[in-house]
């Protein structure tokens, strides 16, 4: 046996040697999300589109910068902000750049304000956070940092969508704000109470409720309650357990009212509400899955699929964060931090979808078309979580319309 | 107003009976052997999962009956192959013991099936709204869940109190020496209820999992209620851990069901407070947003103030 | 067993030089240290293990000097951390002035405080009792951290900037090298305060009222008051470890005071031994080795680290230390030298049997996370394909033939064992 091991090892070294003899030096991407823990479902999905985005999308099509590869190197940090901030000092210490986290806007909000730190303290080594799922509207407003880039939209972006939706369901008189007790889920119901205020006047808020969040074990009290209020709609930004919860729990109560929702597809949400949730469970969302809308990106969905069988290309952004990365890299022609950070800022693009896109320079904030997609398992070509049911765009708002004034003031490096 | 009420109290039953079955094998446990099993609802999370997986195979009602089962005799190996042999090390080893314990099972679970939610379903047959009710649906699953509950608190008092088995294991609760003098085989009964204990959570689990979610987080949400529920039940005292159960999943569903909060209050009183100021939260504290303290204060406060708990005859 | 360190020879009667020596190792260790491993990285983790030390100690005034099983000890750690949090913020918009590097005591005292106040009554009854007051405001705590905002910073915690107190000596810790001497500097102070603690009479105390409550009051000392004063003096370092953590983050969150945080130092102090003042250290240092470097290599780290925990209370219940005394009368004796090579030889197969169940297991866990048609793995830079029978029959033979051969083996170490501890074994009671 140790011969046998000898020669693979010495085949080994033999390939990776000649590899690296051959390769440009590769471009470390850290992913600084959970792997591990209650939220590592989320992540490694996330991962693996990463992954996936990375391989299809730029080392296969030769690389950036003269053939230099894509390499994401996964960090969990159990949605920690303590773990996220220890993963980054070592993504730093090997040399890394970039760094793409998505999960909870407690640890983007951290990991913002050590990478603003650490980039003011150490210019010679300068660090950028590619945010691909963190939507607290404070990332872009009074907390932004020219170092930390968007690719989601803000919660009131979703929000402000979201509204646009209910303004014209003239059904809908009476709504319950639901959420998780923290940053992001107040964020949400601030601005649903702003947006229906503005468009809506009319709407009754019956509720406006804040939850422990991951604490819950059980969401019926709270769909009890809901019920007995008489809302015709709900709204809420719960996410993983806490979305299942709910949603199982009201539509058990028989209430048959639009959900209106930030996170209730994938990951295992869409199969455990199945049934009960059909034409009831409204997503809005970047990235329309269904009708896909061209072939290209049907090519890219099947072969991510074909590769991941039980993940789903749940957040699409993640492309986007890849190929505006490679783009402004390109552009720059340096993968240096500061010049690849002026390419990125304002930078337009067109994604998969064949939408227009742009960073705005002003809170580095993706301006993008949102979708409003409902849970169905009718005319779906990409089911979720293998399910049957899959979310189908219904309407669609404008990239330009989607834009929200921001109070962003910008510190940049000289 | 009344539909709430009468839907809090339904589900607070509902919630107080589930919290039931798992409880009372704890406390049975915890008062024979002195060792609180922070592992517990690990086996409440075990039972959920090997239901699911049996349950892919031959369906529900199957698994109801051989997931405890199963759950039962794993927690019997526990017994008999972990605790005991730890038991030399004293106490605070054991209590420690099952803490690891918890730990381990939990990346056990999440190693085997995988760190996502499981679509663990009710069986189709109870898949129906039992009645309605000013408009608001009572799903029949709940209904089987508390028919469950219940079924279980009937049989396992007459079995403590009017069979012959049932009198040893009070025996040994009380004086183990004496009964094992008598030629009882103690180490057995220890072995068999723990083993019956497991099982029971494993149920509880089986019939919780489609309603509350499959998760690997599913044990750490219940863990430390069923802990409080037994310290202020009464140590040894089933009819406490009743009451303590039902008490505990009232007060819970009631807390979030009442919008009150602490500025309502007052407001009552007429005194008006600084919306600016430091403390402002404790004004705006809602009934709702403190409902998950409210055991943990009780725990707290009936260790202070009578720590035999409400119908124990023991100190802790 | 219970009272060995390896700090001191034993009698306070020894010289002066062997008194002090291990004092001055520690002190040059801790100078020395990140001139060794001067990484960012190893810096990094070094500040880690420096905090949890400290945090690691003061737990186990309470668990092994004090008898009092805890399983909310985090929240005098977080407390402490979110009070110098608010100091190093007050001290930017200069409401104080105060140098960066005294931050820490006020972490303490508020750990103190809160010591006192919950001290006052959970302490009356030691054991379950004790246990689950100490769960129960954990939990209390841990909730109300994300109910009351304004103080505790609700899920995002409170952050600040360490750079900006007044600079002394042109130190403005704005480099992770100069947070690793105030971290190492402090964690000496501590370690000599928490050692010279466990040796006052109060120390000696806490350590009868733990063996026997009812002895301990027949010769005059009150066991509730003894144990209050060890709960107090164990928040105030624990809020020390908090106010080390909050200049080492520049931010605290919920996290440092639930009940995860109390399960871990739980987990370091008995991993290290409970029973041994370095204990904790070892089991610090140790697990934080384990959390930082291990989840580099595997993504099922946390089951290693769970199984190392439930063996570690099952076999080795004097932890990691207790190994290391184990070997105290052998190295006294001079002996160590025959466990060599049995220790080779029952070492070997043992290794050969852990790479087989390790490898197994990390084939599982690749076959079941892995993209599909990825079925190459590499494991210790072994290159190989899950889905063939090879690798698989493999690891099975490594596991199996090295059980096997450590089974064989390890009569000739029982003897040797007895052999090497023979003679003056009887007197020091050291269990094997």
């Amino acid at each position: 046996m140790s011969i046998k091991s000898t020669i693979i090892v010495g085949a080994a070294f033999a390939t990776l040697s000649a590899f690296s003899a051959q390769a440009a030096e590769k471009i470390k991407i850290a992913f600084i999300d959970p792997l591990s823990g209650p939220f590592a479902a989320t992540g490694t999905n996330g991962l693996q589109q990463f992954i996936y985005a990375a391989d299809e999308l730029v080392n296969k099509k030769g690389g950036v910068l003269g053939g230099r590869e894509f390499e994401i190197v996964p960090l969990d940090n159990k949605v920690s902000p303590k773990e996220s901030l220890v993963q980054l000092k070592r993504a730093i210490g090997d040399g890394i750049h970039y760094v793409v986290q998505g999960n909870s806007s407690g640890v983007a909000n951290a990991l913002t304000d050590a990478i603003s730190k650490h980039n003011r303290r150490n210019p010679d080594s300068r660090v950028i956070l590619l945010n691909y799922s963190a939507v607290d509207p404070a990332l872009t407003n009074e907390k932004c940092s020219y170092w930390h880039f968007r690719f989601d939209a803000g919660a009131d972006i979703k929000m402000n969508a979201l509204t646009d939706a209910i303004k014209n369901n003239s059904n809908i008189k009476k709504v319950y704000i639901i959420g998780q007790d923290y940053s992001f889920g107040k964020a949400v119901a601030s601005s649903a109470i702003q947006f229906l205020g503005e468009k809506r006047p009319d709407i009754e808020i019956v509720g406006n409720e804040l939850h422990p969040i991951g604490k819950v074990k059980d969401f019926t009290p709270y769909a009890t309650k809901i019920r007995a209020s008489g809302a015709d709609a709900v709204i809420t930004g719960n996410w993983g357990a806490d979305m299942v919860g709910l949603g199982k729990a009201i539509g058990e109560t028989g209430l048959d009212v639009p959900i209106y929702t930030y996170y209730a597809a994938n990951d295992g949400i869409t199969k455990t509400i199945g049934e009960g949730g059909k034409n009831r469970i409204r997503l809005v969302h970047e990235g329309p899955v269904n009708p896909p809308s061209n072939d290209v990106y049907k090519a890219y969905h099947t072969g991510f699929k074909a590769k991941n069988p039980d993940k789903d290309v749940s957040q699409f952004r993640i492309v986007n964060v890849i190929q505006m990365l490679a783009k402004a890299m390109e552009q720059a022609g340096s993968e240096k931090p500061i010049e690849v950070a002026k390419q990125l800022e304002g930078m337009e693009f067109t994604t998969l979808h064949g939408e227009k896109v742009v960073m705005r320079s002003d809170d580095h904030q993706l301006i993008q078309p949102i979708h409003i997609s409902v849970h169905t398992n009718e005319n779906i070509t990409f089911d979720s979580d293998n399910s049957g049911y899959g979310m189908r765009t219904e309407s669609t708002i404008a990239a330009a319309d989607t834009a929200l004034p921001t109070t962003c003031k910008m510190e940049r490096p000289e | 107003m009344s539909e709430l009420l009468f839907f809090s109290l339904l589900n607070g039953i509902v919630t107080g009976l589930l919290l039931f079955m798992l409880a009372s094998g704890l406390t049975l446990i915890f008062s024979m052997m002195g060792v609180l099993n922070f592992a517990h609802a690990s086996f409440y999370m075990l039972g959920a999962y090997f239901a699911y997986t049996i349950s892919l195979y031959v369906g529900f009602w199957l698994g109801l009956i051989l997931a405890p089962l199963l759950v039962g005799v794993l927690g019997a190996l526990v017994e008999r192959y972990g605790l005991r042999y730890v038991h030399r090390w004293g106490h605070v080893a054991e209590l420690i013991f099952t803490f690891g314990l918890a730990f381990l099972i939990e990346e056990v679970v999440q190693f085997i099936w995988g760190k996502e939610t499981k679509a663990y379903h009710e069986p189709e047959i109870l898949q129906f709204s039992l009645f309605t009710f000013f408009g608001q649906d009572f799903p029949a699953y709940k209904a089987f869940m508390l028919l469950v509950s219940i079924a279980i608190f009937i049989v396992l008092l007459l079995i403590l109190t009017r069979s012959r088995i049932g009198l040893i294991i009070q025996a040994a609760i009380t004086h183990p020496n004496m009964t094992a003098m008598l030629g009882h085989n103690v180490p057995l009964v220890f072995m068999g209820v723990f083993g019956v204990g497991c099982a029971l959570a494993g149920l509880a689990g089986v019939i919780a999992g489609p309603a509350l979610g499959t998760f690997p987080g599913m044990a750490v949400v219940l863990g430390s209620i069923v802990f409080v529920i037994v310290v202020v039940g009464g140590l040894g005292s089933l009819t406490g851990a009743f009451v303590a159960s039902l008490l505990i999943g009232l007060l819970q569903t009631f807390a979030i069901a009442l919008d009150y909060s602490v500025s309502d209050l007052l407001a009552v009183l007429n005194i008006s407070v600084d919306a600016e100021s430091a403390l402002r939260d404790l004004w705006a504290l809602s009934l709702p947003q403190v409902a998950p303290i409210l055991p943990y204060l009780l725990l707290v406060l009936i260790l202070i103030f009578r720590p035999t708990g409400l119908f124990g005859k023991r100190e802790t | 067993m219970t009272d060995t360190t390896h700090l001191n020879g034993g009698e306070a009667t020894a010289p002066l030089v062997k008194r002090l020596g291990p004092w001055i190792g520690l002190a040059a260790l801790l100078v020395v240290l990140p001139m060794i491993f001067s990484t960012n990285s190893a810096i990094y983790t070094m500040n880690l293990m420096g905090i949890f030390v400290v945090f690691a100690l003061s737990y186990n005034m309470l668990l092994g000097q004090g008898g009092m099983l805890s399983f909310g000890h985090a929240v005098y750690f977080g407390l402490g951390g979110f009070m110098s949090m608010h100091l190093v913020n007050y001290i930017e918009e200069e409401i104080f002035v105060l140098p960066i590097f005294l931050v820490p005591i006020f972490g303490g005292l508020i750990g103190l405080v809160f010591g006192v106040i919950i001290g006052s009554f959970s302490t009356r009854r030691a054991g379950t009792v004790f246990a689950m007051i100490s769960l129960g405001i954990g939990e209390l705590m841990a909730a109300s951290s994300l109910i009351f905002v304004a103080f505790f910073g609700g899920e995002e915690g409170v952050s600040g900037d360490r750079t900006m107190g007044p600079n002394i000596l042109g130190v403005d810790f704005a480099q992770d090298i100069e947070v690793y001497y105030l971290i190492a500097a402090w964690a000496f102070v501590t370690i000599l305060l928490m050692y010279l603690f466990s040796r006052t009479p109060m120390g000696r105390m806490a350590n009868a009222v733990r063996d026997n409550e009812e002895r301990a009051e027949f010769i005059g000392y009150s066991q509730r008051k003894v144990r209050f004063i060890s709960f107090c003096a164990s928040g105030f370092f624990a809020g020390i470890a908090g106010g080390l953590f909050a200049i080492n983050f520049e931010i605290v969150t919920e996290e440092n005071l639930n009940a995860m945080t109390s399960g871990v130092v739980l987990l370091m102090a008995y991993i290290g031994g409970v029973g041994f003042f370095i204990g904790p250290i070892i089991g610090a240092v140790v697990f934080t080795l384990l959390q930082t470097l291990l989840s580099n290599y595997t993504e099922i780290w946390q089951l290693y680290v769970g199984v190392l925990f439930v063996l570690t209370v099952m076999y080795v219940p004097q932890g990691l230390t207790g190994i290391l005394a184990m070997h105290g009368p052998a190295f006294r004796m001079q002996r160590l030298g025959i466990l060599v090579v049995p220790y080779i030889r029952a070492g070997l197969p043992t290794a050969l049997m852990l790479c087989g169940i390790i490898g197994f297991l990390e084939m599982i866990h690749h076959l079941r996370a892995a993209a599909v048609g990825e079925t190459g793995m590499s494991l210790a830079g072994i290159e190989f394909d899950t889905h063939a029978v090879m690798p698989w029959v493999v690891v099975v033979l490594m596991g199996s033939v090295g059980a096997f051969l450590t089974k064989t083996q390890m009569p000739q170490l029982r003897e040797a064992w007895d052999q090497a501890n023979a003679p003056l074994a009887s007197d020091k009671g050291v269990t094997s």
